[in-house]
């Protein structure tokens, strides 16, 4: 209409609405609050690399890539399990567990080792239906329900192991190489993980339903919604990306530590979600954000490293900014709510 | 046409059964009795507003219809056939939809997913979302029902009650329910979005392929839309008139006298 008769007049009014158009497109672009995080970690990585030149070094930006493919891989379990209104306290367990059913299915019991990282997912996953039955079906809240398989996996995986790490098998060969020594191959699961989970976070009934299952339970169930099944699937998938996770990190590592994981991983992992924007109360939130959320943890990690910050300083400085993220997202969580009102 | 015979049905009480209807309900908790005996009608393609105080039965009655909860004496029926609604979603099947204020919706989804929840349409045989094309027949629809929503792709939760209540009304009628309960549709609602949810149940009206019960606490604002009042008064309905034969003061006067009386007899 506009556009097809070019005349003097009309051109004002078009270009206003173009402007209009404009904002209302940056306006949307910072309301995805992903968006928001991401000028944030853009902001952090210019600050490091003025800060410290070897911040933009290859071997650095490893080093990150390896920290940020493992919280991210995690991040993105914990996202779906938080959508859906629920925590997993364990994964960071279940990632030290992984790698030594890998182990033990490829030294003891002598079978091939993919099938060994086969073993130690599905035993992830079986961690996770029983987070998933014992929150939904006896209704414990899970955050006691993980909180309790917590010390359940790490008691069973010290016990095991008689507590010692292990060199991990198959040093040096392609198979190593690929599951996560060369830290590009480990980016590229977590790249992977997170571009999967995001599809079927917004382009199918499973995402669906696991944000209606978080947003009101009740509505979704009266809508014929499976919550219960949503849940315990989700609780899988968190786990099984935790198993994941750990196996990636003891291939990377080229040992299999009973301590590695743990709280640290499972904690970075919620806060990337929460940083990232998932709602703390569930029924929102995004994988990507929960990929942007990791990356300015590990940009925080890496950067305040070369800059010789004490580890109890760095502690101090990474607490402090994950509570502040958390207290963010419940006070815009709840401007949005009232948002239209 | 169903117009037509909807309008017969209201006149004349002979030619066909009326969409819903209960013959003495009773249902106690412990020693509270929520209601003796209610017998009711709902015609089709009728509106009937249930006015009531707190307390006075009016959502026990509203569970029972839905199936939510089941009466302790008293029948049930649907389209004349008697019925035992034993869940929810029997109630549902038989098209028997509840619209709640805030229940409904998911607030984290856009409006058209809302509309479509458990009914999505799939990219056969790709197992994704068909997004274009359950906006579009959404946006169909909300037009058709003359529902105005500022964008279909907004969240939830950025709107406002009423147009909340417009997508969950819309939602239930896309689902072919066939008997609309509206609990306390205007609540807490301004008076321009009060009038856009009264014009919504005027064009439903109009459509004649749901019957409504709306319950109201402020009657006077549905009044309008209304073809026949019902007062529920300690668990039982002691009025029952068309709004064509009485008007809101007279309604008042009746109402007012009503619980002076029930006061002075209590």
């Amino acid at each position: 209409m506009a556009a097809s008769t070019p005349n003097g007049i009309e051109e004002p009014g078009q270009a206003r609405r173009e402007a209009m158009a404009l904002r209302r497109a940056a306006g949307s672009f910072l309301e995805r609050r992903w968006a928001s995080i991401l000028v944030v970690a853009v902001a952090l990585a210019a600050y490091f690399a003025v800060a410290n030149p070897a911040f933009l070094s290859g071997n650095n930006l490893l080093t990150i890539a390896s920290f940020l493919s493992e919280t991210a891989i995690v991040t993105a379990g914990e996202v779906m399990v938080m959508i859906c209104g629920e925590i997993d306290l364990s994964v960071g367990f279940v990632a030290a567990m992984a790698p030594f059913v890998m182990y033990f299915v490829w030294n003891d019991a002598g079978l091939p080792l993919w099938l060994g990282v086969v073993a130690g997912l599905i035993v992830s996953g079986i961690v996770g239906l029983v987070n998933g039955l014992v929150t939904v079906v006896l209704r414990v809240p899970s955050f006691v329900t993980t909180l309790g398989m917590s010390f359940l996996l790490n008691g069973l995986t010290l016990t095991t192991t008689g507590a010692f790490p292990i060199q991990a098998p198959e040093q040096g060969t392609r198979f190593a190489a690929l599951m996560g020594h060369n830290q590009v191959a480990e980016l590229g699961w977590a790249i992977a993980v997170v571009l999967i989970v995001q599809i079927g976070l917004s382009y199918t009934r499973w995402g669906l339903y696991t944000i209606a299952t978080g947003g009101n339970l009740l509505g979704a169930s009266e809508a014929g919604v499976n919550v219960r099944a949503i849940k315990i699937a989700n609780f899988i998938l968190c786990s099984v990306l935790g198993g994941l996770a750990g196996i990636l990190l003891a291939f990377r590592v080229s040992s299999i530590d009973p301590s590695a994981g743990g709280y640290d991983i499972m904690f970075r992992a919620v806060s990337g979600a929460v940083i990232g924007g998932t709602a703390l109360a569930g029924g929102s939130g995004t994988v990507i954000g929960g990929f942007i959320g990791a990356l300015v943890l590990a940009i925080l990690l890496d950067g305040f490293t070369l800059q010789g910050i004490q580890a109890n300083t760095f502690d101090l400085i990474l607490g402090a900014a994950i509570l502040v993220a958390m207290i963010l997202n419940v006070t815009l969580q709840g401007r949005r709510q009232q948002g239209g009102q | 046409m169903s117009e037509e015979s909807a309008r017969e049905e209201g006149r004349g009480p002979v030619s066909t059964a009326p969409a819903i209807a209960t013959d003495g309900i009773a249902k106690r908790f412990g020693p509270v009795v929520a209601l003796r005996g209610v017998s009711m009608h709902l015609d089709r393609g009728e509106v009937l507003g249930l006015i009531g105080d707190n307390g006075a039965g009016k959502s026990t009655l509203i569970k029972i219809l839905t199936g939510f909860h089941q009466p302790d004496s008293g029948r049930i029926y649907v389209d004349g056939k008697e019925v035992r609604l034993r869940s929810v979603s029997h109630a549902r099947s038989l098209g028997i939809e509840t619209v709640y204020q805030d229940l409904a919706l998911i607030p984290g989804l856009s409006v058209y997913h809302n509309l479509f929840l458990k009914r999505e349409r799939l990219l056969h045989p790709l197992p994704f979302l068909a997004n274009q094309e359950m906006r579009r027949k959404a946006v169909d629809w909300l037009r058709e029902m003359g529902v105005d929503i500022p964008t279909i792709d907004a969240e939830v939760a950025r709107l406002s009650g009423g147009q909340r209540q417009a997508i969950a009304i819309a939602r239930a009628v896309y689902s072919e329910a066939r008997i609309l309960l509206l609990d306390e549709p205007l609540a807490a609602m301004g008076a321009k979005e009060a009038t856009q949810i009264l014009d919504l149940i005027w064009n439903l009206k109009q459509r004649g392929q749901v019957s409504m019960i709306v319950i109201a606490h402020n009657y006077a604002q549905v009044f309008t839309v209304c073809d026949r009042i019902n007062l529920l008064r300690h668990g039982t309905i002691s009025l029952d008139r068309r709004t064509s034969e009485i008007t809101v003061q007279e309604l008042t006067d009746v109402v007012v006298e009503e619980y002076r009386r029930s006061h002075q007899s209590a």
